[in-house]
């Protein structure tokens, strides 16, 4: 423990805890988790970008369906390679984290499930997160007729300016309704 | 106005735009002639003005520190002389601005270089960030120049910096439009807007002017608010640190410049001590949630099992944290005080083994049905006495006890009531079934968790969630067979009901039996007749459960209905067994006091023989001292009661740890080595692992609580012993969940039932302080144990402390207020208030559900009039278009169909090409400076520029570009 924060360095620290909703031990022990995912070289130099492939074999993000799109919306890699650095890994932890507000985990939650980062769901975003909350296998798939039905049903609670797609203000209203966004949307190390 | 400030008027620019975009575009064009047709008179002032600001930024570069503010300031002068010269210019005519714009662009260009220069060589950030500060800043600037030369901008290029930049200006002319319509986060953001504008001329802190004072001083408090609002911005970090690290410069800059002389010390002082506290909160957070027990590990399970399976353990800590305070308001006030300033063991009779028990006082057999030395010891009622003040310190040990009592019982009751107060308001306002598909669709994944197994389980429930929404809404009610249904639900209820009823009658039956027994002598009896009743509970609570499962099948309801009548069902029966019980023991109570007369008129004569003893055989000799263990004593119903529930709750917890190591660890241990030598799949087939059953495990919590409160008043070491049970649950439960049990297939969400489980405590509550207080107010203590001996009733011991140890003029205030022509229009009050608030917020939720129509309805009118505006601006666009060069051509083919849908999508699409296409066109070192706003805007800006072959797609600003896109026609027409 005691090497990490000298790592990082008390004021990094502090700013991060500034800047995150984060405390810092999470913050800490994040640091520790994304140095293990570097390689020995890669260790010494500031600001690397771990790649996404390695980033998703962290236990908590292996079984999420939305593991991809998590990495991509975080990542700030020019090459829209949804590599993190360790600041983009912090960001993606705080808006995880217990302490953050519904505004932020919903405009998170609504970047990752815009799927073609146009700024609405519409009917094909609609229908890619359906098929991540089914699952791979086919027995759990819906069909088509159900698909549509659903999204159907959707569009017609959450759209309320009846534009065929979901923005973010809609978005976020239908979010703070609901009861248990807030406690399932969290990811915790 | 420093460089950071205009970061974020910057971005103000930005927000401003999209809601022009969204509301006043139609406006726009009328206003944008009108102006026009003001500018001349204008002129004048603005002129003068224009020059005042001059000054003011050379005086400000100035007071800037370093070698750096040296080729600041130059330059800074250099704009101020443009400025000017730019205003005079103006005057004269056109021609000379055209011939001033290269000086700018050139600088520009070196500028640009030097950037270059430094993302190159990534020498130190701090100076980069200086150079982009001090884009913004002309920017700012030139926004600001804007007013005058804004015309000759125009005619220049097709320049998107300068659309913006005449949006920005425009916005501030319609700030109170603005305002009106936007969100209070964005209006704070715009008025910080307005004060950096403001606070352009002030310089030194010398020279402030008491209101510019003022709005410097607002400014810092702005920053302040945005380092800390600023966790909340969904920015990358980077952009965070920047913008931290500015504001707190300025902050610490002009922090200063507050308050003169003495004034000055103590806001310094101010500052320096909220910055202490800052740090101080911040730490005391995290050793907060450092001292938070177990965490970690129900942070794996919650990995493990998602968020209901954790909620069970979350719970149990909670109930921990109450048993903890319980423990310390007992063990505090009434064991450790009787132990350590009570008369010692042994000197009354109350204190000492009967003669009769004390061979076999110190079994372990005797010890653990909490007899013998246990009996006789603080852990039961029956061993304080009734001495009105103890120990040196004059404790008021009768007192204590029963305030402790009522404490407890107080205390579990405002705890209850204050989380289930804080999980309505966290779960929000009803309003259940509006976004019913969305809420599945939305926010059914459980991020949390980690465990493939789990993560397939999810899947697979929430495709069956979606199925059933889908079979509902297509089908809402189409029973096949109506009549059959509800035969057979009917039919379950009476099952359930005989077997409720036939629970209860065992208990009785037990407990009637147990007394026999009792009354018998326990050393004739075997194991199981002595630990019937206890045991008959234990099995009851075991089984029933599993019958009412059967039963259900029967009733074909929804899983979740099935869960809440599977519960209730629970409920109950827990309840009629521990109400039998009590029945049961209030006849046992009954019985002892019966016995306690006999005892009592015994003990008379005994004494009276005693003394005729001593009389007739000596009348000088001593008294007869008599061994307290001699005395004949009565038998005591509370501890009586005391010891029956510590009995309950010790078999109670045995049974509980028992099923879960035979029920889950042996279970699992067959399963997975039975499996290697066995003709079927024991792994996936019928046996398989147990589920870890939430709901069951969470009534089982709350139960034992509940007899917890019941007998706490007569044994004070329930407390103890429970914190003692919870501790050992959590460990083992942990332990049993993470090695033997597997994810639930129906997974619920541990939210939405959390105060469901919370009023079922509640209601437990109220159900055991009943016979608590029953039992307190209307039985009279025991005559020769307990603290309350010797008295009417237990409640007495008020009256006696009013009495003796308060003046006379409280007794007889009290005597008042207790007189019930006082009580009975309190009690009316009360109801009258409880009255009053239910029907206000009943108004409230109807004023909701008015707002909410609304809101709906005002969206779908900006919807409309958005769509107007966007069809408004297309035909313009065209118009503008046509007037414009012919090197456009191609462009226009691309929008010549105006699309009749005009989506935002598209919207931003076009105003992208038509960006691009613009750039095209434009000769070289326009078009350089076309680019430059973009890239030294800051990062915010830098996406929708930079990214034009992604979405754009942005956080702060989803719909900028449709307004950009709004100001284009009108740019192109003048």
């Amino acid at each position: 423990m005691g090497t990490t924060a000298s790592q990082l360095g008390k004021d990094m620290l502090s700013e991060y805890q500034e800047l995150t909703f984060l405390t810092k031990q999470e913050i800490l022990l994040a640091h520790k988790r994304f140095t293990e995912l570097l390689t020995k070289d890669e260790k010494d130099l500031p600001n690397t970008r771990v790649q996404m492939e390695r980033i998703l074999t962290l236990p908590e993000l292996k079984s999420n369906p939305f593991r991809k799109r998590i990495c991509n919306v975080f990542s700030t890699s020019e090459y829209k390679d949804g590599g993190l650095t360790f600041e983009d890994f912090l960001d993606l932890l705080s808006a995880f984290s217990d302490s953050a507000t519904l505004e932020i985990k919903s405009h998170y939650a609504f970047r990752i499930f815009d799927f073609d980062d146009d700024g609405t769901l519409d009917c094909g975003d609609l229908e890619k997160l359906v098929n991540c909350l089914t699952g791979e296998t086919d027995d759990t798939r819906l069909t088509p007729e159900e698909m549509r039905q659903l999204i159907n049903n959707i569009l017609e609670e959450s759209d309320i300016d009846k534009d065929g797609t979901v923005n973010l203000s809609e978005f976020q209203h239908v979010i703070s309704r609901s009861p248990d966004f807030v406690s399932s949307f969290k990811i915790v190390l | 106005m420093t460089r950071d400030s205009l970061i974020t008027s910057e971005n103000d620019v930005d927000i401003g735009l999209e809601f022009e975009g969204l509301e006043d575009e139609v406006d726009t064009f009328q206003e944008e002639h009108e102006r026009e047709r003001h500018r001349g008179k204008r002129r004048d002032g603005e002129r003068a003005k224009k020059k005042k600001r001059g000054n003011g930024e050379g005086r400000k570069r100035a007071s800037r520190a370093g070698q750096e503010d040296e080729k600041l300031q130059a330059r800074g002068e250099k704009k101020g002389r443009r400025k000017r010269s730019s205003s005079d210019q103006q005057a004269e005519g056109r021609e000379g601005d055209e011939a001033e714009q290269p000086t700018t662009k050139s600088s520009k260009a070196a500028k640009t270089r030097k950037n270059v220069k430094n993302e190159k060589t990534r020498k130190v950030e701090k100076e980069e960030k200086e150079d982009e500060a001090d884009d913004e800043e002309r920017n700012a600037k030139r926004k600001n120049k804007h007013g005058s030369n804004k015309k000759e901008e125009i005619v220049e290029e097709g320049n998107k910096h300068t659309v913006r930049e005449k949006a920005g200006e425009v916005k501030k002319k319609k700030h109170k439009k603005v305002v009106e319509t936007s969100s209070e986060k964005e209006t704070s953001e715009e008025e910080d807007n307005e004060e950096e504008d403001s606070e352009e001329k002030e310089v030194r802190p010398e020279t402030l002017t008491p209101e510019e004072l003022e709005a410097l001083k607002e400014a810092v408090d702005e920053r302040k608010k945005l380092i800390q609002g600023l966790r909340g911005k969904p920015w990358a970090m980077k952009k965070k640190l920047v913008t931290l690290r500015e504001s707190q410069e300025f902050v610490e800059k002009y922090e200063g410049a507050l308050g003169k002389g003495k004034g000055r010390k103590l806001y310094a002082y101010k500052v320096m001590m909220t910055k202490k506290w800052m740090k101080f909160k911040r730490d005391f957070e995290n050793f907060k949630t450092a001292c938070i027990p177990w965490e970690m590990k129900i942070k794996e399970i919650e990995s493990h099992f998602g968020s209901s399976v954790a909620s069970y353990f979350i719970f149990l800590r909670w109930m921990y944290g109450i048993n903890m305070i319980l423990f310390c308001l007992t063990f505090g006030l009434v064991m450790v005080p009787e132990a350590l300033m009570g008369r010692p063991y042994g000197t009354i009779p109350r204190k000492t083994v009967p003669r009769a028990e004390a061979s076999s006082a110190m079994d372990f057999a005797v010890l653990w049905d909490f007899g013998g030395y246990a009996q006789y010891s603080v852990l039961f009622y029956g061993y304080y006495n009734n001495q009105r003040a103890i120990g040196w310190l004059k404790f008021r040990m009768p007192l204590s006890y029963f305030l402790v009592g009522v404490g407890t019982v107080a205390y579990s009751y405002m705890v209850v009531i204050r989380t289930m107060a804080r999980n309505a308001n966290e779960s929000g306002v009803g309003d259940d079934n509006s976004f019913n598909f969305s809420w599945k669709m939305f926010t059914s994944w459980d991020y949390l968790i980690g465990n493939p197994e789990t993560a397939d389980n999810k899947f697979a429930s929430i495709t069956t969630i979606f199925k059933e929404a889908i079979l509902e809404e297509q089908e809402s009610r189409k029973d096949d067979n109506i009549h059959l249904t509800r035969f057979l639900r009917v039919l379950a209820n009476f099952l359930v009901l005989c077997c409720l009823a036939g629970s209860g009658y065992l208990i009785y039956f037990v407990v009637r039996r147990s007394q026999k027994f009792a009354l018998d002598g326990l050393e004739n009896h075997t194991w199981w007749e002595r630990n019937e009743v206890n045991m008959v509970m234990s099995l009851l609570g075991m089984f029933c459960p599993m019958l009412f499962d059967v039963i259900s099948a029967l009733e074909n309801y929804h899983p979740r209905v099935a869960l809440q009548w599977q519960l209730g069902r629970i409920f109950a029966l827990f309840l009629g067994n521990l109400y039998t019980f009590i029945i049961a023991l209030m006849d046992e109570i009954n019985l002892k006091r019966e016995e306690e007369n006999i005892v009592k008129f015994n003990i008379t004569t005994w004494e009276a023989s005693l003394y005729n003893i001593s009389a007739s055989e000596n009348s000088t000799a001593p008294p007869v001292t008599i061994q307290p263990a001699d005395v004949p004593r009565g038998p005591c119903w509370e501890t009586m009661v005391g010891q029956e529930f510590v009995r309950l709750i010790i078999s109670d917890t045995m049974t509980t740890y028992i099923t879960l190591l035979i029920g889950d660890f042996l279970r699992a241990v067959l399963v997975r080595f039975l499996n290697y030598c066995w003709c079927w799949d024991l792994e996936a087939g019928f046996p398989s692992y147990s589920e870890f059953d939430v709901s069951g495990n969470v009534l089982g919590l709350i139960f034992n609580q509940g007899m917890i409160w019941m007998g706490a008043f007569y044994a004070p070491c329930l407390p103890a012993l429970n914190l003692l049970r919870l501790h050992v649950s959590m460990y083992l439960q942990c332990w049993a969940v993470m090695c033997c049990n597997v994810p639930q297939e129906r997974v619920f969400k541990a939210s939405g039932s959390n105060n469901f489980y919370m009023a079922m405590l509640l209601v437990i509550l109220f159900l055991s302080t009943l016979p608590a207080i029953y039992t307190i107010v209307t039985i009279p203590p025991s005559f020769d144990c307990g603290p309350f001996s010797g008295k009417k009733r237990m409640f007495d011991v008020i009256q006696e402390t009013l009495e003796s140890d308060f003046p006379a003029w409280f007794s007889k205030v009290f005597s008042y207020a207790s007189n019930p022509g006082l009580v009975l229009p309190f009690i009316l009050l009360m109801v009258l208030a409880i009255y009053y608030l239910q029907s206000t917020s009943k108004s409230y939720k109807e004023a909701n559900v008015d707002l909410k129509k609304k809101l709906q309805t005002q969206n779908e009118e900006n919807k409309k009039k958005n769509k107007l505006a966007a069809l408004k601006a297309q035909v313009d666009l065209e118009e503008a278009r046509k007037a414009a060069s012919p090197s456009a051509e191609h462009q226009k083919n691309n929008n010549a169909s105006p699309d009749q849908e005009a989506d935002e999508e598209e919207d931003r699409g076009r105003s992208q090409r038509m960006y691009h296409s613009k750039n095209g066109r434009s000769p070289p070192p326009p078009r350089h400076d076309g680019h430059l706003p973009a890239t030294r805007a800051p990062v915010p800006r830098n996406y929708p520029h930079g990214n034009q072959g992604s979405a754009g797609y942005l956080p702060g600003f989803p719909r900028e570009s449709e307004a950009r896109m709004h100001r284009v026609p009108s740019l192109q027409r003048h």
